[in-house]
C-alpha cells in the first residue's frame, strides 16, 4: 500500500522542482532554441522561395528571349516577303506600263501612218485627177486634129498610165 | 463526430504504441514470469520462516529487498562492504531529514539514523524522538522507549511527523537531473546564441532533433498547428524530465532512485497536465463534457457523467501507466537478481544476469517511450481541450 500512496514531501519538492526548471528551461533553453530553429526553418523557406522564384524569372527571361528572338526572325521574315512582294508589283507595274506605252506608241505610229497613208491617197487621187485632166486634155485635142491618132494616142496613153 | 474523434484519441495511444507491440508483448510476458516468480518465492519464504522460526541466520527475502530499493529513502546508500560482520561499512550519502511538527520544523541528517530502517535507531531531536521504520520517520508517543510492531509490522506507539519535507534520496536524484537537464539544454542554447545562422554544433546538434520531434511528432499534430506554441514549454520540460529520471533509475550504482516509478511524481506531473488541461478548457471542451452535442437528449444526460469521471480519469491513468511501468521495470530486475540469493548459487547468476540484461535493455527502450506517451497524452488532452468546433 506504501508503494501506491503518494507522499506529500515527495509531491511538494517534485512540484517546487518542476516549476523551476519548466521556468528556468522556457526563459533560457527552450526559447533561444525553439526561435533558432524556426528562424532557421523560415530561413530556409524563404531561400527556397527566392531560388524558386528566381529560377521562375530565368524561366521567363529565357521565354521572353526566345518570343523576341522569334517575332525579330517572323518580322524579318515578313519585312523580306513585303520586299519581294514590292519588287514584283514594281517588276510588273513597269512591264505593264512598258507595255501600255508601246502599245501607245505603236498605235500612234498606226495613225501616223493611216494618216500619210491617206494623205498620200489623196495626194494621189489630186495627181491622178491632175493627170487624168491633162490626158483628157491631150486626148481632147488629138481628137480634134486626128481622129485615127487620137484614139492611138488615147490607146497609148492609156498603155502608159497603167496603174502601177 | 466529437464521439468518434475520442474514441480514436483514446485509443489512439494503444496504436502509438503499435509500432512497439513485439516488445511490449515480450515485456508483458516477462513481467507476467517475473512476478510469479516474485510471488512463488516471497510466499516459499514465508513459509519457509515459519517452519524454520528461530533460525540462526537473517533469511534472504526478496519481496522486502525489492520493495526497499524500489520505495523512497532517507540516505543515498551506494554500497555496504563487509555486510553483517563488525567491519560493516556503508557508502551513503546522508540527505538531511525534515519534519514540521506542532514542536516546529526538526532538521537532522539521516546519518544519524546509521542505516537503520527497522525503528531500533532512535534519534532525539528537537524534544522528539525519531525512528526510522522502513525508510518513513516516525515520532514515538511520549513516554515510548522502543517502537512496538502491529502484526502486519506497523508500529503502535509511534506516529507519522505532520509533514515529511525530507530530501530523501528521490528528492536528492530528481535535483541531480534537473542539474543535469539545465546543464545540456542551457549550453545548447548558447551554441545557438553563439552560431551564425542558428547552425546547431556540439550538443545542439545532439538535442535539437529531440526538440524537433517533440515540437514536429507531438505538440504540432497533437494541438494543432497554430496553439502548439504555447504548450511546447511543458512538454518539452516533462518529456525530457521523465526521460532522464526513467534513465536514472536504470543506474545500478545509483541504486535505483526510482523517482519516476514514484507515485508521487507521477502524481504531481500528472495533477500539472490535469490543471493546464483544465484551465486551457474552452467552451467546445466544456459543451462537449456536460451536453454533447449530436446525440439524443437521454444519451446527452447519460455521457454526461461518463465525460466528467473521463476528466479525471484520463490524468490518473496518466500516473498509474508511469509508476507501473517503471517500478515493474525496477521489480523485475531485481527480481532476476534476488534469484542467487534465493538459490544460494552462482550457477544460476548467468541466467539472472542474462535475462536481467535482456530487460535492462528493454527499459532503456522503455525509458524513451514512457517519457513520449505521458508528454503525447499530455499533448492530446490539450488539443482535446483546445480544439475548435467544426
Amino acid at each position: 500500500m506504501d508503494l501506491i500512496t503518494p507522499e506529500l514531501g515527495l509531491v511538494f519538492w517534485t512540484l517546487v522542482t518542476f516549476l523551476i526548471l519548466l521556468f528556468i528551461l522556457r526563459k533560457f533553453a527552450w526559447k533561444p532554441i525553439l526561435g533558432a530553429v524556426s528562424d532557421r526553418e523560415e530561413g530556409i523557406k524563404d531561400a527556397l522561395a527566392s531560388a524558386e522564384k528566381a529560377r521562375q524569372e530565368m524561366e521567363n527571361l529565357t521565354a521572353d528571349n526566345e518570343r523576341i528572338l522569334q517575332e525579330a526572325r517572323a518580322e524579318r521574315e515578313a519585312m523580306l516577303k513585303d520586299a519581294r512582294d514590292v519588287k514584283n508589283k514594281m517588276i510588273a507595274d513597269a512591264k505593264d506600263e512598258a507595255q501600255a506605252q508601246a502599245s501607245k506608241i505603236i498605235e500612234q505610229a498606226q495613225l501616223a501612218i493611216e494618216s500619210e497613208k491617206k494623205a498620200a491617197m489623196a495626194e494621189l487621187k489630186s495627181h491622178v485627177a491632175g493627170l487624168s485632166l491633162d490626158i483628157a486634155e491631150k486626148v481632147v485635142r488629138d481628137e480634134l486634129s486626128n481622129k485615127d491618132k487620137q484614139l492611138k494616142l488615147v490607146e497609148d496613153m492609156l498603155g502608159e498610165a497603167t496603174l502601177n | 463526430m466529437f464521439v468518434n474523434s475520442y474514441n480514436v484519441r483514446t485509443f489512439a495511444p494503444n496504436l502509438k504504441q503499435g509500432i512497439f507491440n513485439p516488445v511490449r508483448m515480450r515485456i508483458n510476458t516477462f513481467k507476467r514470469v517475473a512476478f510469479t516468480i516474485l510471488f512463488l518465492s516471497v510466499f516459499s519464504f514465508g513459509f519457509a520462516n515459519e517452519t524454520k522460526d528461530g533460525g540462526d541466520d537473517e533469511k534472504f527475502d526478496p519481496k522486502e529487498m525489492i520493495l526497499h530499493h524500489v520505495k523512497d529513502a532517507y540516505g543515498m546508500q551506494i554500497a555496504t562492504f563487509n555486510e553483517g560482520k563488525d567491519s560493516e561499512f556503508h557508502l551513503t550519502i546522508p540527505l538531511p531529514v525534515i519534519t514540521y511538527t506542532d514542536k516546529g520544523l526538526t532538521v537532522f541528517s539521516s546519518s544519524a539514523f546509521h542505516h537503520d530502517y527497522h525503528g531500533h535507531e532512535i534519534v532525539e531531536r528537537n524534544g522528539q524522538r525519531f525512528v526510522n521504520v522502513h525508510e518513513k520517520v516516525y515520532i514515538l508517543d511520549s513516554g515510548a522507549n522502543q517502537v512496538t510492531f502491529d502484526a502486519e509490522d506497523h508500529p503502535t506507539n509511534a506516529h507519522r511527523p505532520k509533514f515529511d519535507f525530507s530530501i530523501t534520496r528521490n528528492v536528492f536524484m530528481m535535483w541531480v537531473s534537473i542539474a543535469v537537464l539545465l546543464l545540456i539544454f542551457l549550453s545548447a542554447a548558447r551554441r545557438y546564441k553563439k552560431s551564425e545562422n542558428y547552425v546547431p554544433s556540439g550538443i545542439a546538434s545532439f538535442v535539437e532533433p529531440l526538440i524537433v520531434f517533440v515540437r514536429d511528432e507531438i505538440g504540432k499534430p497533437m494541438i494543432g498547428e497554430h496553439k502548439y506554441k504555447r504548450y511546447m514549454p511543458y512538454l518539452l520540460t516533462i518529456f525530457f524530465f521523465i526521460w532522464i529520471n526513467n534513465i536514472f533509475g536504470l543506474i545500478p550504482i545509483l541504486n535505483g532512485a526510482n523517482l519516476s516509478g514514484n507515485i508521487a511524481f507521477t502524481f504531481t506531473l500528472a495533477a500539472i497536465t490535469f490543471i493546464i488541461t483544465t484551465l486551457s478548457g474552452n467552451k467546445n471542451y466544456w459543451k462537449h463534457i456536460f451536453w454533447m452535442p449530436g446525440v439524443p437528449v437521454p444519451m446527452k444526460i447519460f455521457l454526461m457523467p461518463i465525460e466528467i469521471i473521463g476528466m479525471f480519469v484520463k490524468p490518473i491513468s496518466l500516473m498509474i501507466r508511469l509508476f507501473a511501468n517503471i517500478t515493474a521495470g525496477h521489480v523485475i530486475i531485481l527480481a532476476l537478481m534476488s534469484l542467487i540469493f534465493v538459490f544460494k548459487s552462482y550457477a544460476i547468476a548467468p541466467v539472472s544476469v542474462a535475462f536481467s540484461l535482456f530487460i535492462t535493455v528493454i527499459e532503456v527502450i522503455v525509458t524513451a517511450i514512457q517519457a513520449y506517451i505521458f508528454t503525447i497524452l499530455s499533448a492530446l488532452y490539450f488539443g482535446m481541450a483546445t480544439e475548435e468546433e467544426h
